[in-house]
């Protein structure tokens, strides 16, 4: 009955973060900032965690979706909404979040179309390259703010809506995976000549994932640029990128709560460790080499992800 | 008429140095096929030993840029050597049997450690790159003017290329380089040593680097840590664009990036110039994956 625990696992984390949202008031504003990254991070990481982990498509621009979602949303609520009656303001909230999750989501379809015919470091350098496209364009559309930014969104981002798009990247990711068409997932990740010659269909499999991760990305821009306010193309370069696949290479790609227990580990970690600020991309890139080096399965995860592929054949 | 030419002539500087670049990416990823994306920041490391380096050289050289330039050159050569060979070592030979994703993403944390490695030691702040081609023109006419550090560029960037050349096909150590790419198994069998051989090309590779870095930096003299991200990406476009594996191929790559890269900024806007190498590469892979002189491998099951 593995639906039935999700639904209960969704329906708890709808009422918890509800809850949570009531309280949030009396926290330190420090906190309540750190707790909501916390939450945006789960979704970003969960959600390349589809494409990297379990399709096993290596893709270097997250942030770029996550800018689509963003400035997406960021227009419909400052542009549209802004003059229609103040007590629908959260049901027009939802909807520019899904919004901007739609746009990301197509062009999740767009970067998805190449990645069929490219692999590893190709689509790796691929995705980074569309990701700068995203990047460099949003610079030069005026009515966007150019590299000056898009100032004036509305603080909309609270507990509820970030815990609720987290409890739902996990519930679609878990269920998924688990279901007979998930598994065809791992298997085009783990082979995919031999995923193709039992009739999965790896296409289907590479823009489900690209689709997917890239909505979940969106609304987690979407997220994002209605907490912070104040969005510009430079927030959405490829370190961001890089900052969302540390967190699912040291969570293990392919592993759920792994990449949630360190999407929250290097939320706070960063926090903690403000005085060392200089050495953080540092240690980031050195805890990559060495977790590939000794273990490249994650911290956090159990499981071996790929094959360790005898040397010798004859 | 007399911008158009100018435009080439710019180009073709700044192309030739991601052609010696271009030519690094596709050395190593014809021997062990995969992209080190740590070759772009051997290239900013190369900048950096060539800024504290110049005043010294220049002072023992008595002034005379004509003899500190190849002392330099030399110098900055062996530096980014021993880096690439040192990167070799540590982070790519354990990987060498796994998975290519494992190394993919070690490549990646490399290129990260040493660009923010290079933020600790050398500041983040942009520096200013010492002269080290004096400035002038050799061609200087109504219709043209050729600044003596773009002949510097490009007859010093062919010049390697020519040595690259040689050294790839006329010399046993070239030859044994040509044969661990075809198989590594089997060069082995013959009695090569593929660690050396390795090792011999990420120095070939990272060699050009340093001399890629030189030229750029009296092209471009500021410098700073994260100088590398962008030409290392682009010589990555130029190698693919040329036929990744393919020594003549990254040259072409790299000569026509810096030339349509110098066209965009030129004559559309400049800040779509680093947009432009992202969609000739997304083009190419789409439509010709092999590049314009590269072979096609078929997938052995």
């Amino acid at each position: 009955m593995k639906i039935h625990k999700s639904v209960i696992f969704l329906a708890s984390a709808i009422v918890l973060s509800f809850l949570a949202t009531l309280v949030e008031h009396r926290l330190n504003p420090y906190y309540f900032q750190i707790i909501i990254y916390i939450g945006i991070n789960i979704v970003l990481a969960s959600s390349l965690n589809l494409i990297n982990g379990f399709a096993g498509q290596f893709s270097l621009g997250h942030a770029g979706f996550m800018a689509v979602g963003a400035y997406t949303s960021a227009v419909l609520t400052t542009g549209l909404f802004s003059s229609v009656n103040p007590l629908l303001n959260i049901p027009l909230f939802a909807l520019a979040l899904l919004c901007g999750g739609i746009v990301a989501a197509a062009f999740g379809l767009l970067v998805g179309i190449p990645s069929l015919r490219l692999k590893g470091d190709y689509l790796a350098i691929t995705t980074l390259g569309f990701g700068e496209i995203i990047r460099v364009v949003v610079q030069n559309l005026d009515f966007l703010g150019g590299a000056r930014g898009f100032t004036g969104i509305p603080k909309l981002s609270n507990f509820f809506w970030v815990f609720l798009t987290a409890a739902a990247v996990i519930f679609t990711i878990s269920n998924l995976i688990n279901s007979t068409y998930g598994k065809a997932f791992t298997a085009v990740r783990d082979d995919e000549i031999a995923a193709e010659s039992i009739g999965i269909s790896s296409t289907r499999v590479k823009v489900t994932a690209f689709v997917t991760g890239a909505f979940f990305a969106g609304v987690a821009g979407a997220l994002y640029a209605h907490f912070v306010t104040y969005i510009n193309p430079a927030q959405f370069s490829f370190l961001k990128s890089f900052e969302i696949v540390v967190m699912v290479i040291i969570g293990g790609m392919g592993s759920i709560l792994g990449v949630i227990f360190s999407a929250v580990l290097l939320t706070i970690l960063p926090e903690v460790l403000r005085t060392m600020a200089q050495y953080r991309m540092v240690i980031y890139s050195l805890l990559l080499i060495i977790i590939m080096i000794t273990r490249p399965q994650g911290l956090f995860a159990r499981r071996r992800f790929g094959k360790h592929k005898a040397i010798l054949k004859i | 008429m007399s911008e158009l030419l100018q435009q080439i002539v710019n180009g073709i500087s700044l192309g030739s140095i991601y052609a010696l670049i271009a030519l690094g990416y596709t050395m190593i990823y014809g021997i062990l096929r995969f992209i080190n994306f740590a070759h772009g920041d051997v290239f900013m490391v190369g900048a950096f030993i060539g800024y504290y380096l110049t005043p010294q050289i220049i002072t023992l050289a008595g002034g005379n840029l004509l003899v500190a330039a190849p002392i330099i050159l030399a110098v900055t050569m062996l530096g980014c050597s021993i880096l690439g060979v040192a990167i070799e070592k540590l982070a790519y030979r354990p990987l060498r049997s796994r998975p290519k994703l494992t190394v993919l993403i070690t490549a990646i944390g490399v290129s990260f450690l040493l660009e923010y490695g290079g933020q600790l030691v050398f500041g983040p702040d942009p520096k200013l790159f010492p002269t080290l081609i004096p400035s002038g023109s050799v061609v200087n006419t109504e219709y043209i003017i050729i600044g003596t550090n773009s002949i510097v560029v490009i007859v010093t960037a062919f010049a390697l290329m020519l040595l690259l050349r040689f050294i790839v096909f006329n010399t046993k150590m070239g030859t044994a380089m040509r044969a661990v790419s075809f198989d590594h198994r089997v060069a082995s069998l013959m009695g090569i040593n593929i660690d050396t051989i390795i090792s011999f090309t990420f120095i070939l590779g990272s060699s050009l680097a340093a001399a890629a870095a030189l030229l750029y930096a009296s092209i471009y003299p500021s410098i700073n840590p994260l100088m590398g991200i962008f030409p290392g990406l682009k010589a990555f476009v130029a190698a693919v664009l040329g036929g990744i594996g393919n020594l003549a191929g990254a040259a072409l790559g790299g000569l026509i990036l810096g030339v349509t890269e110098t066209f965009v900024s030129g004559y559309i806007s400049s800040s779509f110039r680093d947009a432009i190498a992202f969609s000739i590469l997304i083009l190419i892979l789409l439509f010709k994956p092999t590049g314009i002189l590269g072979r096609h491998e078929r997938e052995k099951v």
